[in-house]
């Protein structure tokens, strides 16, 4: 890839060397940098809402609560629907369509049947809220994997542990804190850094909501470096965002770790 | 050791996955396709041509289009293309598989019979597969690719809603359709409704307009960078993005909407206009089979010069001049553009067909595009195509007007930047 990337190539025929040409294009390239931006956001919600949404149902389900198991299945369908079918109803959910003065939309018809019209919006054809729609169905979608993951850290902690802090007279929180917290350190760095790898690449739910884009909107990296290869024919700078990509997430996961392992000394 | 197995385990699995089969003649023909639509019908008519010849043809499909295109290239480097496959891209991409020596030049197999086959087929269809004398690509002049059925892109109007709204025609004249927006808008209905979300069709109701308002040699002219995009013809152009925009003309949310979707709120009559190809027909069909509509070209907003519609060629097949089954697919090809299976394909895809004949089997909606075909023209029969990232910047600005972000004025100097620049770019 790397290679490729030093060349101009439209995915057929002749390629030419061009030295460094594409990534000093791309230093340059604002787009880009707005499209890693926007999927910095998208993985920031997911690190906060989706990862603390999984970790408090994680917490309840590992508590001697009705149905859990029932819950357990029921928070694991969103991660294994796919992304076109949760696109597809996401889609149908927050339509801004109207038709025969009835919104199309379920959020909108629920909106204004609720009495709250002032808050129907065009959800997805407007900049300010696109992206944090796509942001929050990514983390719809997601929570369950970082929840199965929590569930089964918090399960193999040992039960006298918190018996002991009891004993101790620690409260609920003090318990969450120093026994919890610590002993699911190393599930909580996975969630993270799956989260962080998970939400910098999504793309399919984001084709799936709002097709080609809402202008540069809601463009992340995995659609740009689409956009490079199979709209505008630009295999090699493709191939040039893709290294610079790769390299940046590779960068995050040592950074997280580094911090995770700093964490845990301290 | 162990190290050493494993890591040439690794390398042969490597090399060996880039490595393509040795192809020898055989009795079947592979054809991939991406025609989501037709893959039923292409597997009956490859049924029956086992029947008639013996040779069995193996239809695979692969979907989206986007995603065949991707595998179309990959197979290309990869060196694993079937025997007949389309090549859903620009021109030049076109003319470059053409130059890796991946597509049969058919000349001769169409000029056969004192040219019989050719004169099978209409025209505006052949001329997507046909490199003329003196092309831009340097290609050597001939017909390259096998046309199979025939489409363009126009307004769709419901008339139930129209009529509803007081209207008793399809509007002629850009003034009319204004006109007819603002009687639908006063009775609740959505007047408009098109896959924007995808671009390419925001970008082609503008090159509608761009040929009406300024015609065919100054658009051209721009591509060439003759004239700027700052050009008030050009600000003209997307200030019917603007004007439609201000007027309510749009369903909410249009800038996102896949095609499919825009499919759906016609079919399901939640707007009165759509701008579509006439493969619509089949989807409105499949959708809502009581759905009652007529078909318009997009009304014009000036007399200077005949508005023009995007047509031509709706699906063409290639040969891969590699394969070992060269003659049989050729044969195939023809076997498939025969009056026969042209109307079997017309009557069961709802699709316009290549062959001449063969239009008369079409329904009266399918005929009504038809009409149309005459003012059609597409980038791949004009002498330059603009630089992709040129488009990229002017459809997403077409978006941005759509939105109420951007003015016509400021969009075309960001589109006109990425012009220039695209310009220095060529040159070095």
């Amino acid at each position: 890839m790397f290679n490729l990337s030093l060349h101009e190539w439209k995915g057929i025929g002749p390629k030419h060397f061009v030295g460094l040409a594409n990534f000093q294009e791309l230093m340059h390239d604002n787009v880009w940098w707005d499209s890693m931006g926007h999927a910095g956001y998208i993985t920031l919600i997911a690190l906060t809402l989706q990862n603390a949404l999984a970790f408090a149902l994680a917490l309840a389900c590992d508590r001697e609560i009705r149905m859990k198991r029932f819950y357990r299945v029921i928070f694991f369908i969103p991660p294994v629907l796919s992304e076109v079918v949760v696109g597809i109803l996401w889609n149908w959910i927050l339509d801004a369509g109207m038709q025969n003065g009835v919104h199309i939309g379920l959020l909108n018809h629920l909106l204004y049947t609720s009495g709250l019209p002032q808050l129907v919006h065009n959800w997805l054809g407007d900049p300010k809220t696109a992206l944090t729609c796509i942001a929050i169905v990514h983390s719809w979608k997601g929570f369950g994997w970082g929840f199965i993951m929590l569930l089964a850290g918090l399960q193999t902690i040992d039960r006298q542990l918190y018996e002991a802090a009891k004993v101790d007279g620690a409260g609920t929180w003090k318990t969450f804190t120093n026994v919890t917290i610590p002993m699911m350190l190393p599930v909580i760095l996975v969630v993270v850094i799956l989260t962080i790898l998970g939400s910098m690449q999504v793309f399919v739910l984001i084709l799936s909501m709002v097709s080609k884009g809402l202008v540069f909107h809601t463009e992340v990296p995995v659609t740009r470096i689409l956009s490079s290869m199979s709209g505008t024919n630009q295999f090699g700078y493709a191939c040039a965002q893709a290294v610079i990509f790769g390299i940046i997430l590779v960068c995050v996961s040592f950074a997280v770790k580094k911090l995770s392992d700093k964490a845990k000394q301290a | 050791m162990r190290a050493l197995v494993t890591g040439l385990c690794c390398l042969a699995l490597v090399f060996g996955a880039g490595c393509s089969k040795a192809q020898k003649p055989s009795h079947k023909i592979l054809v991939w396709h991406w025609m989501t639509d037709r893959h039923e019908t292409f597997l009956k008519l490859a049924e029956e041509y086992k029947k008639q010849t013996g040779i069995e043809v193996t239809v695979e499909l692969f979907a989206p289009s986007d995603a065949y295109s991707q595998k179309i290239i990959a197979a290309a480097q990869a060196n694993v293309l079937p025997d007949v496959y389309g090549i859903l891209d620009k021109k030049s991409i076109f003319a470059d598989f053409i130059k890796a020596g991946l597509v049969a030049d058919l000349s001769a197999a169409f000029a056969a019979d004192n040219g019989a086959w050719e004169r099978s087929l209409f025209e505006k269809a052949l001329a997507v597969d046909r490199f003329d004398y003196n092309n831009i690509y340097g290609i050597k002049p001939g017909i390259y690719g096998v046309p199979i059925d025939v489409t363009n892109m126009q307004m769709l109007y419901n008339k139930k809603l129209l009529a509803k709204a007081g209207i008793q025609n399809p509007p002629k004249t850009y003034d009319e359709f204004i006109k007819a927006v603002e009687a639908l808008k006063r009775i609740g209905i959505a007047p408009f409704v098109s896959g924007w979300g995808e671009l390419w069709l925001a970008d082609c109701f503008a090159s509608n307009y761009a040929f009406n308002i300024m015609g065919e040699d100054k658009v051209m002219a721009t591509f060439r960078g003759q004239v700027p995009y700052t050009d008030p013809d050009w600000i003209r152009v997307l200030d019917i993005f603007r004007d439609l925009r201000d007027k309510g003309a749009f369903l909410d949310g249009i800038v996102t909407k896949g095609n499919k979707y825009a499919e759906q709120d016609f079919a399901l009559e939640r707007a009165a206009f759509s701008f579509n190809g006439s493969w619509g027909v089949n989807v409105y069909h499949d959708m809502n089979p009581n759905l009652e509509y007529g078909v318009m070209p997009p009304p014009p907003i000036s007399n200077a010069f005949h508005l023009k519609i995007w047509g031509g060629a709706g699906s063409s097949f290639v040969v891969n001049a590699a394969s070992a089954n060269k003659d049989k697919a050729i044969a195939f090809l023809q076997w498939l553009t025969a009056v026969g299976q042209q109307v079997v394909l017309a009557k069961e895809t709802k699709n316009l067909p290549a062959n001449r004949e063969a239009s008369s089997s079409i329904s009266p909606v399918l005929e009504e595009f038809a009409k149309g075909m005459e003012q059609s023209t597409h980038p791949t029969v004009w002498p330059i195509n603009e630089d992709p990232l040129v488009i990229e910047a002017f459809d997403k600005g077409i978006q941005a007007i759509v939105i109420g972000e951007k003015t016509p004025a400021q969009v075309a100097a960001d589109v006109q930047k990425v012009k220039v620049r695209q310009t220095a770019k060529g040159k070095r």
